[in-house]
């Protein structure tokens, strides 16, 4: 099917009736909501999922033999098979769950490098401790959960961070990343696969292949990417890929690393505690084996299950045998629909005088981050917020962003399944009233 | 225009934004200070002559939204030619005014700086009017930076 056929087969006005809080009015306006990018929206179907296990299933997982806990355990491994076909993994043992995005990059940082033997080569890079002015390079339009973890780690270590520039439309500078690749011991890439304040989507695959080609491994902020893009970590070749999953429809405090099965074997654990052991005594303990040697603790059971029926309930708006084939169908739908409406806002929004649209990539997705000359990004907000458009305001968790563009802030409008043309309208119209009151 | 945001964006604000007083670097200052607001980027630095215990001279310099600009403006000519001491209380008001819950006030000592009550009711924009004032009193007390976390 073309793209403008499938666009047209897209019912949203049903999918904004499995949304409820799409519903609310903002002192008694329509509730326009274009901050997708911060949280998404909740369906009935994961409310539902939440309410149930609550009322049916609740226990703890893996531990008791009793009738609530096997069955709150079946639903819980159920939703990690779940995901591990959403990121299309080749095995449950890489799928970990973690409080978020931000606590799998910690994660990793934490344990990747700290392998005692010096010879811990796997696959493409070694996991040796880093040394002193071993490279850590770090793209210009990371979140700060894709920076500070690495300051962390090379202020532990006596590691260099370096950013890989990007260039005026906001795209990682190929060039540049080729250079800093032949400069010094590069050890690890952190990227993300799709910019929060740029919109920008990053070529991860071909990144990865020139990471591995001298040894460094790839770090994936998925965060953005969860939302829009059907994503394979297999042929991305990432090492590592996290999610954030209050941004796919799912609850807050559930997120998702993936990483390579032979990695996360060498590695040691993160955390110590319950869950994460085979045997505890104190001539020593030995640890359980994947994914559970890195969830220390109760995990975030009714987290995992909403996750679980988030993305049981993408796969049912697309057609295919395999939940997989659901999925894929479904996210070139959706995308497609986020995307015209991103397109056609950006095109309205270049109309309106004083308005810069920060991020041009060839390669975006559905995030426009924009300025008003003569109002800050604030004023921008809170005088669409008056008009029921909710967008965030700010540096989006990107200082160096704003810094690379010299601004202090920008206001981000972005998309979910669920906005229509009307969205685009409203936002469009209030946009054009701002400078009336301020300038 | 929606009168919600009437509210906030008294035309007096709006003036002070459009046309801010006493904006430029002011040499001769004897205290200085930088403010900062973490959460959406605010910057603002304010510049004191003070001589017998009393502002001579304040200017401001910086960047920053509509409130916070307005703020400055309007903090530099309430606070000029004042006593340390008469400033200082001007400030307590000013934030007692822009973060009590209470509806039924009366700051009509403030004069001109009565039009940031509306700001009570946005949250997270109390920040923005009372960044100047943390930032002035930090420099009146010595210190070199003042954010309003
Ligand atoms: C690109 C990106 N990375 C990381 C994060 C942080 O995710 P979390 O809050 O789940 O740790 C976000 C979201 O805020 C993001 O947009």
């Amino acid at each position: 099917m073309s793209a403008a056929a499938l666009a047209s087969h897209y019912d949203v006005e049903r999918i904004r009736g499995d949304f409820p809080i799409l519903e609310t009015l903002v002192r008694g306006r329509r509730l326009v909501y274009l901050d997708n990018a911060a949280t998404s929206q909740k369906p009935v179907a994961v409310i539902k999922a939440l309410r149930e296990y609550w009322e049916t299933s609740n226990a703890n997982v893996h531990r008791g033999v009793h009738f609530l806990s096997m069955k709150a355990t079946t639903q819980f491994d159920k939703a990690r098979e779940t995901v591990r076909v959403f990121l299309n993994a080749s095995s449950t043992q890489e799928i970990i769950f973690t409080k978020g995005c931000s606590e799998g990059i910690n994660l990793v940082a934490a344990s990747l490098f700290s392998t005692a033997s010096p010879k811990s080569s796997h696959g493409n890079g070694s996991l040796s401790p880093l040394e002193p002015g071993d490279v850590l390079l770090v793209s210009n339009m990371e979140h700060h959960s894709n920076i500070v973890p690495w300051q962390l780690l090379a202020a532990r270590t006596g590691a260099i961070v370096k950013p890989i520039p990007i260039t005026d439309q906001g795209e990682i500078d190929q060039n540049a990343y080729d250079d800093l690749l032949g400069q010094g011991r590069v050890r690890l890439v952190a990227v993300n696969h799709v910019s929060n304040s740029l919109g920008t989507i990053n070529p991860i695959k071909l990144m990865s292949q020139k990471a591995h080609a001298i040894g460094a491994f790839v770090m994936v902020d998925g965060a953005q990417a969860g939302p829009h893009l059907s994503i394979d970590v297999q042929d991305l070749d990432a090492d590592f890929y996290t999610l954030s999953c209050h941004k796919i429809y799912a609850p807050t405090g559930i997120g998702v690393l993936y990483g390579k099965k032979t990695l996360l074997e060498a590695m040691p654990p993160y955390q110590g505690g319950g869950d994460m052991i085979r045997t505890v005594d104190f001539s020593g303990t030995t640890f359980a084996e994947l994914p559970f040697k890195f969830e220390a603790g109760t995990p975030n059971i009714s987290g995992v299950i909403g996750l679980g029926a988030a993305i049981e309930y993408l796969a049912s708006l697309g057609q295919g045998e395999s939940l997989r084939e659901k999925l894929v169908h479904s996210f070139a739908q959706f995308s497609d629909h986020e995307n015209r409406l991103a397109r056609q806002a950006e095109d309205q929004l270049r109309q309106v005088s004083g308005v810069r649209i920060y991020g041009q990539a060839k390669e975006k997705a559905s995030v426009i981050s924009f300025t008003i000359d003569g109002v800050h990004p604030h004023d921008i907000g809170t005088f669409l917020d008056a008009e029921g458009v909710a967008v965030r305001a700010g540096h989006h968790c990107c200082m160096p962003v704003m810094t690379r563009y010299g601004i202090p802030a920008t206001a981000r409008a972005s998309f979910a399944l669920y906005n229509t043309e009307a969205d685009v309208e409203a936002l469009v119209k209030a946009v054009s009233n701002v400078k009336e009151m301020f300038a | 225009m929606n009168p919600d945001l009437r509210e906030l964006y008294q035309e007096t604000i709006l003036d002070h934004n459009r046309h801010p007083r006493n904006r430029r670097k002011l040499e001769e200052a004897d205290a200085e200070a930088h403010g900062h607001n973490p959460l959406c980027g605010d910057n603002v630095t304010v510049y004191v002559q003070t001589e017998d215990g009393k502002v001579t001279d304040i200017s401001f310099d910086g960047n920053g939204c509509a409130i916070s600009t307005a703020s400055a403006s309007l903090m530099t000519e309430a606070v000029k030619g004042k006593t340390l001491e008469e400033a200082e209380a001007i400030f307590k008001e000013f934030q007692e005014m822009v973060t009590s819950t209470e509806q039924e006030q009366d700051h009509s000592e403030l004069g001109d700086l009565e039009v940031f009550a509306g700001v009570r009711e946005y949250p997270v924009r109390i920040k923005c009017a009372t960044l100047p004032w943390h930032t002035l009193n930090a420099a009146l007390k010595g210190s070199e930076s003042a954010t309003t976390e």
